[in-house]
């Protein structure tokens, strides 16, 4: 289960790493080897994201590597078979990010048996809330995978709650307002929204949006349980090269 | 949330967890206004001052003799300030920007004519305005990016994505999502995430609330059939809500393009090329591949060009309650010629969808018969592009002596 995993390996290091590549960007292959980079250099989890046309809560970084992807000819099928491929060869825990669309053209019943078969542990759907989600939350339960739920800076105490009773695995804590990939400033403000979120949930949490460095994840130790780095390295793999992404993913984890 | 906006099972609110506070309360401050009547007279007061409310119903003679058929009547949007039914929707929303208190609004715009009724909007309000369009969308309509900036407007090219309505869109959610404090993104059409497809067409229900009014008034008895184009179906929803509760036939007619067999139009409703999906924050049907990317879509009218569509026309599309047509770019330009030349009327290039298919059917039908069109927009401000779809030599040459002299 995802959630004793997060906590098994917390007990080894004061906060997790979890990264995100989009699945097909700039290539498959390119997308396999930032896995392989990623999880040799120590990350504790993944999310693959499946592309989509319209993914209205990402930022500019995302959203190209999107349209990329697509446009080099990712299709769901080929998605699913590279999630297979990954979980086969490498031993974290591996999560699906996508759009509702994806799983609903799909089949939602027919999306999470998918998952189940190809190993991966849960979904983080942003634009799924529970009230729009029984029949993916019914789906998820029945394979036992975990449905990944979102705190946002603006979500009120008894929506937390809420949101908390359908979440497995862990909690995704946003940051702050606006899309993936812009600054967020690591303050006081954002430890007492993670307190918050800690008192709502007995759930791991990650955090995510603007993690882009040592200091932020350092910052984050005894407030979060996992750190998600998303945009920073597509940003190095599309400046430096995968390399890099290697080198700041083995910075990251020096000491956790 | 508890309304979340179903229309036998289309719509909903598909969204990002960031947006549920703001959509909650924008839902409290559209069902109070809505509750309260000295809304809908304040609103109603500012339309008939500010724009050209109402309307008139005009008596298409010379049309309904050509035709040998139904008497045809055209409710004339194309008076409303800005030129469009867009005004409806966009004052409105502006009441309601006032009523929270917020400051700034946000707007998408494929052709232009809901960003320069935006602009308008937010310069009488006082309101700071961003509006986002396509980059083709801003090369092929630069008259009304020139509008939109004189009226104090900040317009920002979206250059993800194909760079037209849908992806302006996505990038208004993406400015909402991190400035919902101070801002109201005023979507142009009546689809999005509840309450917007609802809210939306209360606005533009006063097209169809005069329109009633009108025929009965003129003729004592309700049409047989209205008419309307459908892109996102804000002007359809709003004559149509004139008459869900009369025996009369709702007409919806959407861009065929260069012909449903070509693939290139945007017909969601009436082809076999559309299918159901969640983009954009409500379920409806899309233009979508198989596994649920959106597809490009076309017409000769850029404010048809949208590959989704009202989550309530869908729901009237499923239970029969309006029936869906297309009509190609070719018979528009057809339509609109003989509009023209025999009332003197000037329909936008979107509306003349409307008249194609009423223009097909009205021969067949009595002469005591009844049908209204709904002249959703003026052509004459588009003249690029209509001059360009009529294939006009001497606009052309105009326009390359005036390049000249700018060149000298």
């Amino acid at each position: 289960m995802l959630e004793s995993y997060i906590k098994k390996r917390l007990a080894k290091k004061d906060i997790l790493l979890m990264t995100h590549i989009v699945i097909g960007y700039p290539s498959l292959e390119d997308s396999l080897a930032m896995v392989k980079a990623m999880v040799e250099e120590g990350v504790d989890l993944m999310e693959l994201q499946i592309p989509f046309s319209e993914p209205i809560a990402d930022g500019p970084v995302i959203l190209h590597a999107n349209q990329e992807s697509l446009a080099r000819g990712t299709s769901v099928k080929k998605c699913l078979d590279f999630a297979e491929e990954v979980t086969s060869s490498f031993d974290i825990p591996f999560l699906f990010m996508t759009y509702y669309n994806i799983l609903f053209k799909y089949g939602v019943d027919r999306f999470a048996e998918q998952m189940r078969t190809k190993n991966i542990k849960g979904a983080i759907v942003p634009d799924l809330p529970p009230e729009e989600g029984k029949d993916y939350i019914d789906a998820m339960k029945q394979n036992d995978l975990a449905p990944i739920y979102i705190f946002s800076p603006t979500t009120p105490k008894e929506r937390m709650d809420y949101l908390a009773s359908f979440g497995r695995g862990f909690i995704y804590c946003v940051a702050r307002k606006g899309v993936t990939g812009l600054d967020t400033s690591f303050s006081d403000q954002l430890g007492t929204y993670l307190a918050q979120c800690r008192e709502a949930t007995s759930l791991p949490l990650a955090l995510g949006f603007g993690v882009k460095d040592k200091d932020d994840v350092d910052f984050l130790k005894g407030k979060a349980d996992i750190a998600v780095i998303g945009t920073q390295t597509i940003r190095l793999m599309e400046k430096d090269g995968i390399g890099a992404v290697r080198d700041f993913i083995a910075n990251l984890n020096e000491g956790l | 949330m508890i309304d979340r906006g179903y229309y036998n099972g289309f719509g909903g609110a598909y969204l990002p967890e960031i947006l549920v506070a703001t959509f909650d309360e924008l839902v409290e401050v559209y069902q109070q206004a809505k509750n309260d009547p000295n809304f809908w007279k304040e609103y109603t007061d500012l339309m008939s001052t500010y724009s050209c409310r109402p309307t008139p119903l005009t008596f298409a003679g010379n049309l309904t003799d050509h035709f040998k058929g139904a008497r045809i009547y055209i409710k004339r949007e194309d008076l409303n300030h800005t030129g469009a039914h867009k005004a409806n929707n966009v004052m409105g929303q502006g009441l309601l920007v006032k009523r929270m208190k917020k400051t700034r609004v946000i707007a998408e715009t494929g052709a232009g004519q809901h960003g320069v009724a935006t602009a308008t909007m937010a310069a009488k309000f006082g309101f700071e305005c961003t509006i986002y369009m396509g980059e083709v969308d801003v090369e092929r309509q630069r008259p009304n990016v020139f509008w939109m900036e004189r009226l104090g407007a900040k317009v920002v090219p979206v250059t993800e994505g194909s760079r037209i309505l849908k992806d302006a869109i996505n990038e208004a959610f993406r400015d909402w999502v991190s400035n919902m404090d101070t801002t109201h993104y005023v979507l142009g059409t009546a689809c999005g995430p509840h309450p917007f497809p609802e809210m939306v067409s209360w606005f533009q229900s006063i097209i169809g609330k005069e329109a009633r009014k009108q025929i009965l008034e003129r003729e004592g008895k309700l049409p047989s059939r209205v008419y309307a184009c459908v892109g996102g179906g804000s002007n359809a929803m709003g004559i149509f809500s004139g008459f869900l509760d009369d025996p009369v036939e709702l007409v919806g007619v959407e861009a065929g393009g260069k012909g449903l067999a070509s693939g290139q139009h945007a017909s969601r409703l009436c082809s076999s090329d559309g299918s159901i999906g969640v983009a954009q924050g409500y379920k409806t049907y899309f233009l979508q591949n198989d596994d649920g990317q959106m597809k490009e879509t076309h017409s000769i009218a850029a404010g048809l060009d949208y590959v989704g569509v009202s989550p309530i026309l869908s729901n009237f599309k499923e239970t029969g309650k309006a029936r869906f047509e297309a009509a190609t770019d070719k018979e528009v330009v057809e339509a609109m010629s003989l509009t023209m030349h025999k009332e003197g009327v000037i329909p936008a290039l979107e509306s003349a969808h409307g008249f194609v298919t009423a223009f097909k059917e009205a021969p067949e039908m009595k002469k005591d018969e009844i049908i209204i069109i709904n002249q959703s927009g003026r052509g004459d401000k588009d003249i690029f592009t209509i001059a360009d779809a009529f294939n006009d030599p001497e606009w052309r040459d105009f326009i390359i002596k005036k390049a000249e002299e700018y060149n000298a």
